[in-house]
């Protein structure tokens, strides 16, 4: 008698353990939904106005696909011929300027932070506080450099076209704009850095070259990959070194963002659905780098 | 190219000589000077040490100097009549006053709403839930895009006739408004799209903070009888103020530079009026009106204004040994 009592009570507790259970998971799920909804509409809006015609533009929701007579992938092919080129300038200095960030970034931290000496806090200060000045302070005096002091295009003209003469630039640019971040990125590894094995090497009279190239760099794979994602995204994504040394939209060397931002824009007013093609075609190669290497770039936003 | 050649060779030897031991050393002053640690390890931060300085802060210093100038249009600056005649200009300029304002307005709404909805969703994801990583990812995604790509992905939402947002606030029969056009939402606007780009970052920092809070301490407060609610207000979230201070120095210094997204959603310098900041003012006097060392003086009052929000925040790191 008392047994089944208590089975029955035991059951009643389940049970209401379940129905809370279940409740707070609605609650829980369904705001974590809301706020996917909250952050994928723009993009969803975009990919779908991107393949509409003007008159399913007009006829269809925001966020609704077209209909089977309202797809078109003209505006897909228009944004592809107009900004393939700026894709590739934008990869040929994207590329180059990541790989020498990470290079003397690595550097860098390696003689704060392994070697120890004093004032070496004071020095790895002034490279923090390079990551975060604006870049408005310094444009245009970089602007004067490029074109009234180093002028490489009317230098080395022999061996650059102005468009690779303007590409070097951003990638010297670039790098040393870089160079702050990716410090202190691997600083925060090599601070961790089993301090024991440095000074037995150092014992062992290995060179500082040599202690960086056996020990450090191999222990620094793990970072450099973080740092090379991080580093692409954002290079990639830049947009004021492009508009201020590039100078306009039609130059050989403009980058994808910098067409991007003048894309589809006429008189009579802007072509929507050309525009979300081209700023997805723009998106594209940091979207693909996102979303392999989420953790990856988690990881350099931490620091 | 000889004579380094003739150079090195030249320290070979000697080294050579004293590696074999028992010569006198001239230069033991040299050496012992190009054995200390500093001048060492200068090979491996000097080089970048050097680009970034000659990159930041020379110029910055050089943006300084601009600012005495009186240089305009085209030709070169001419670096012999210098004066502060562009800062009294600056400060009589009622467009200076208005993006100061504006540039204050963005800088607190958006730091504010960032730490809040990034508080938020590091709450929610700090549990065991399915999908936690892609819910993660997803939050993030719009922080990897570029500010170009997602002011035309607003400008198609906060569109009059067609945009989501006119067609949400329509369901409570608000509405339509011209989000980017009237002085009056227009930065209200710009902040809400700059929100949703940014609080996926401070939830990552925040996520980074909770990962390292030991869980004895959830279970403890738990044990109190704390309900989730009051466990979070009163144990975990002031352990996040590290993280809360770090993040709002990036997001504050944020909102002074951010150029990017409003060029982009203007399609030009000149914002729409009611969202013009300092970062705008400048560009658009220099690049758009050829303004340079006026555009120099606004540049390097950005500038002394970062250096207020990061020159601190340095300090006390150094004071605790985190740097």
């Amino acid at each position: 008698m008392s047994n089944s009592n208590a089975v029955a009570e035991g059951r009643s507790d389940v049970r209401a353990v379940i129905n809370q259970i279940t409740l707070r998971h609605v609650g829980l799920y369904g705001s974590l939904l809301a706020l996917l909804v909250f952050y994928l509409i723009p993009l969803e809006s975009g990919l779908v106005t991107s393949i509409k015609t003007s008159e399913s533009l007009i006829s269809t929701q925001p966020f609704a696909p077209p209909g089977p007579d309202g797809i078109t992938t003209e505006k897909w092919t228009y944004a592809f011929n107009a900004l393939g080129g700026g894709m590739v300038n934008s990869l040929l200095f994207t590329i180059p300027s990541t790989i020498l960030c990470a290079i003397f970034g690595s550097m860098a931290a390696y003689g704060l932070t392994l070697v120890k000496w004093r004032g070496q806090l004071l020095v790895f200060v002034l490279f923090i506080a390079g990551i975060f000045i604006p870049y408005q302070s310094v444009v245009i005096p970089l602007t004067q450099f490029w074109s009234q002091y180093a002028m490489l295009e009317a230098r080395f003209g022999l061996i650059l076209s102005s468009r690779s003469a303007t590409i070097l630039e951003l990638i010297i640019t670039h790098t040393a704009y870089g160079i702050p971040i990716c410090a202190l990125l691997f600083r925060s590894q090599y601070k961790a850095m089993p301090w024991e094995m440095i000074e037995a090497a150092k014992l062992d009279g290995a060179s500082l070259w040599a202690i960086y190239k056996r020990i450090v760099l191999p222990l620094s794979v793990p970072m450099f990959a973080v740092v090379f994602i991080f580093q692409f995204t954002q290079i990639w994504n830049e947009f004021l070194f492009s508009l201020t040394l590039i100078g306009s939209v039609s130059d050989p060397a403009a980058s994808a963002t910098l067409i991007l931002s003048g894309l589809g824009q006429a008189l009579e007013g802007t072509d929507y659905p050309l525009r979300m093609a081209g700023a997805f075609i723009t998106a594209l190669p940091t979207l693909v780098v996102y979303v392999l290497f989420a953790d990856k770039f988690a990881e350099g936003v931490e620091v | 190219m000889k004579r380094i050649l003739s150079y090195v060779r030249e320290r070979r030897r000697k080294r050579r000589v004293r590696a074999d031991g028992g010569t006198v050393d001239r230069s033991s002053t040299v050496r012992r000077w190009l054995d200390r640690d500093i001048v060492r390890s200068a090979p491996f931060w000097g080089p970048p040490f050097l680009l970034m300085g000659f990159f930041v802060y020379a110029a910055i210093g050089w943006n300084f100097t601009l600012s005495l100038t009186d240089f305009s249009g085209y030709g070169e600056p001419d670096y012999t009549d210098l004066g502060l005649g562009n800062y009294w200009t600056m400060l009589q300029d009622p467009a200076f006053w208005e993006a100061t304002w504006h540039t204050v307005v963005l800088l607190v709404v958006f730091t504010v709403a960032c730490l809040g909805i990034g508080l938020a969703l590091a709450i929610l994801l700090d549990r065991e839930i399915r999908f936690k990583r892609t819910f993660r990812t997803i939050y993030l995604l719009p922080f990897s895009l570029s500010f170009i790509v997602t002011a035309q992905f607003w400008r198609w939402m906060y569109n009059v006739e067609n945009g989501i947002v006119n067609q949400f606030v329509g369901l409570f029969g608000l509405g339509p408004y011209s989000w980017l056009g009237d002085p009056d939402l227009v930065l209200g606007a710009v902040i809400f799209g700059l929100v949703w780009q940014f609080s996926g970052y401070t939830m990552i920092i925040y996520l980074a903070a909770l990962r390292s809070i030991p869980k004895d301490q959830y279970e403890a407060a738990r044990v109190d009888g704390a309900n989730t609610f009051k466990m979070y207000r009163r144990v975990i979230v002031p352990q996040l103020r590290p993280a809360m201070v770090s993040a709002s120095v990036v997001l504050m210094l944020f909102a002074l530079k951010a150029f990017d997204f409003l060029y982009a959603v203007f399609g030009g310098y000149r914002p729409r009026q009611g969202s013009d900041i300092l970062a705008t003012l400048m560009m658009r006097e220099a690049f758009g009106n050829s303004e340079w060392a006026y555009s120099s003086s606004i540049a390097l009052t950005l500038f002394v204004l970062s250096l207020a929000v990061i020159a601190p925040y340095l300090y006390t790191q150094y004071n605790r040994g985190n740097l």
